[in-house]
């Protein structure tokens, strides 16, 4: 693989928006990287979408679920008291946590779900790691009417009981899976097998900016609602834009939904925080970007963690929805041009943040989001209080109440 | 002239089909594999596919998945697959080898190393199941001078304009997936199989393969009759399996699976 020039490094911040290329690259990342079976579907998949995102009507359709059904937009929040214990910048939440089923998954489900019902497929499938993408399809399709079928890693389905059984109320079938490590990326593997065999009459609703092309691309595309609402309220409410942005990435959809439309915003910072896990030096994280190196997995090209020999290894994370070994193409490309920074937090230091923002602004972050919120505690103090920082707060905790009460010796 | 092409180019002349059985490098455990090799050759096979071991076979159904399993247990990797068929060649320089897996290995190898070992040890052709024609002039640019085949995937789903593609880039033979799906999938339907190889043959000149699903003897001669080679994966990584208890059991059972197969095809 060819990795970046020095030219691709000086390329204008004007053209960081423009990727991916035809084919799905960014820079030397992303691509199909599939076997021929898959083709077909994603070549079909590639055209429906081409055709409708530009559509008026589906735009129109997008949007007025995104604002009825979701609640968008959501709210921009100044964390003053949190800000001022810190004493640095002034942080602002992005409150992802208020949308419908408590998460940024919502707005892509509801824009491949659309997808599928135009492209004409009464089936949906999904994979889903702590089963928040999982709750997030099974919303949309029992709401479009769609037969809906969930891959969850069997290691997952014993660890997430609350969400099986949601996504079962819901009206989904939740299919534990065996294979492999029996997480999130055996679930993603056993989806793949089954949308090659049922293309016919099947939707893949992938769950974050991983896969193959066009995945990426689209899935960047129906969370880039974020950063948009995030640029406009920050120039209402703090009258220009701000200074920087923290998000936390597993496989990174909701990072790239705040950052994309700042992109090209030069006098922005961006920080993606990985899942530091026990420490960097222990090995049991979830930071391919920090620790990792470039391989292919899941049909794109990005920062792989695998052994010498190229096997794909274990992940650990505290938040199962950090928990997978790869990560969205576009920010292995981010990284390598410089424009985000991609730093990580540790599990204990998560754990301070969920706490710290509970008790200090009455918000409880999902262990995913509070590795953005950790990151902000290191970064807040270092700057100035007339300086703006937003952290996507991406989803609600909630779901994590058992994780927490568990470390604290509590059972229900 | 390449091992692959020469054998071809043999059976051609005696008017017969290549048989072509794979196994996974390292199923059950590393040391039998070379073995297994010779003891497929003995019942019959013209080329050998063998895989590399990758811990997330998204292309594979359950048997392959679980011989990636078993072999990963025992520590294979690229390397030690690379090691075996050097192993291999010291008393068998005539059977092609052909190596089947996934991309990530070969990535983290390094593609120019990956393809020095290949020719060192006498690799005739590499498929990488995740990487289609569009994403491959990297390592093919490795391969190539160093007369190793880069050998391609051809679907039902596979439209025309794919097809040319991968009949352009294609070298060896091509590998027609004969059912939608993953491996060790159900049925066959020999009649449809006929007409996409007949329609393929439009776009390429290469020798037609077809895999999935082949499972007998009698699947093996219906699909010998339309196509210039048939490959045989999960029915026989499924007796490996079943005798992964009884090491000394697998020779022979592979060899009566492929035995049969080689009389129904040639008779």
């Amino acid at each position: 693989m060819s990795m970046p020039t020095q030219a691709d490094k000086a390329s204008k911040f004007s053209d960081l928006a423009q990727q991916p290329d035809s084919r799905g690259h960014f820079g030397p990342y992303g691509g199909r990287f599939v076997s021929e079976t898959l083709s077909f579907a994603l070549e079909e998949l590639e055209k429906v979408y081409a055709s409708l995102r530009d559509d008026p009507e589906f735009q129109a359709d997008f949007d007025y679920d995104l604002k009825h059904y979701v609640g968008r937009p959501s709210p921009l929040y100044h964390a003053d008291r949190w800000s001022r214990e810190l004493g640095g910048a002034q942080i602002w939440l992005k409150r992802e946590d208020l949308n419908h089923t408590g998460a940024h998954k919502v707005n892509n489900t509801i824009g491949q779900a659309l997808l599928a019902k135009k492209a004409g497929k009464p089936r949906v499938i999904a994979e889903t790691g702590a089963g928040q993408h999982g709750v997030a399809t099974a919303t949309v399709a029992a709401r479009l009417g769609l037969k809906c079928d969930i891959y969850m890693g069997a290691e997952d389905v014993e660890r997430q009981k609350l969400n099986v059984y949601r996504m079962r109320l819901l009206g989904a079938n939740v299919i534990a899976v065996e294979s492999g490590s029996r997480t999130l990326k055996d679930a993603m593997n056993e989806a793949m097998r089954d949308w090659v065999t049922n293309v016919d009459d099947t939707f893949y609703i992938i769950g974050t900016v991983a896969g193959p092309h066009p995945y990426p691309e689209m899935v960047r595309d129906f969370n880039a609602v974020v950063g948009r609402e995030a640029r406009r309220q920050s120039l209402e409410q703090i009258g220009r834009l701000p200074d920087a942005l923290i998000a936390c990435v597993g496989g990174g959809s909701n990072a790239m939904g705040l950052f994309y439309p700042f992109l090209q915003d030069e006098e922005v910072a961006m920080y993606g925080v990985e899942a530091g896990g026990k420490g960097l030096e222990t090995g049991q994280h979830a930071a391919p970007l920090n620790a990792g190196q470039p391989g292919v997995l899941h049909g794109n090209r990005t920062y792989l963690m695998s052994d010498e020999g190229g096997q794909i290894i274990d992940t650990h994370s505290i938040s199962a929805g950090l928990d997978y070994p790869g990560v969205g193409p576009e920010h292995a490309w981010l990284k390598d041009v410089g424009r985000v920074n991609y730093v990580t937090a540790n599990d204990d230091k998560v754990l301070e943040a969920f706490r710290e923002l509970t008790h200090v602004e009455g918000i409880m972050p999902a262990l995913e989001s509070a590795h953005a919120l950790a990151y902000a505690k290191v970064l807040a103090p270092t700057m100035r209080t007339d300086e703006h920082l937003i952290v996507n707060l991406s989803g609600r905790g909630d779901k994590d109440i058992l994780t927490v009460a568990k470390i604290d010796g509590i059972e229900f | 002239m390449n091992r692959i092409d020469q054998r071809f180019a043999d059976l051609k002349a005696q008017s017969r089909k290549a048989l072509i059985p794979y196994i996974t490098a390292g199923d059950p455990a590393p040391a039998y594999t070379v073995g297994l090799l010779h003891a497929l050759v003995e019942s019959g096979a013209d080329i050998l596919e063998l895989g590399i071991p990758f811990s997330d076979p998204m292309a594979d159904g359950p048997v392959i998945q679980k011989a990636c399993e078993r072999a990963l247990v025992h520590g294979t990797r690229l390397a030690h697959v690379l090691d075996m068929v050097d192993e291999f060649r010291q008393s068998d320089t005539q059977t092609p080898i052909v190596l089947m897996g996934y991309l990530n290995p070969i990535e983290r190898m390094g593609f120019e190393a990956f393809a020095a070992r290949c020719e060192q040890v006498g690799v005739d052709g590499v498929l990488v199941v995740d990487m289609p024609p569009e994403e491959a002039d990297e390592l093919t640019a490795c391969l190539k001078p160093r007369g190793v085949h880069t050998i391609y995937l051809v679907a039902p789903t596979t439209s025309e304009t794919r097809a040319a593609t991968i009949g352009r880039h294609g070298a060896g033979y091509l590998y027609y997936v004969s059912l939608k799906g993953v491996t060790g999938a159900a049925t066959l339907d020999v009649t449809a199989v006929e007409k996409q190889l007949n329609s393929l043959r439009r776009f390429s000149d290469l020798p037609l393969c077809v895999g999935f699903g082949i499972r007998d003897g009698q699947s093996a001669a219906a699909v010998a009759q339309v196509a210039d080679g048939v490959i045989v994966g999960s029915a026989l990584v499924s007796q490996i399996a079943d005798n992964a208890e009884h090491i000394e059991a697998i020779a022979p059972a592979l060899k009566a699976v492929l035995s049969d197969m080689r009389q129904a095809m040639d008779s």
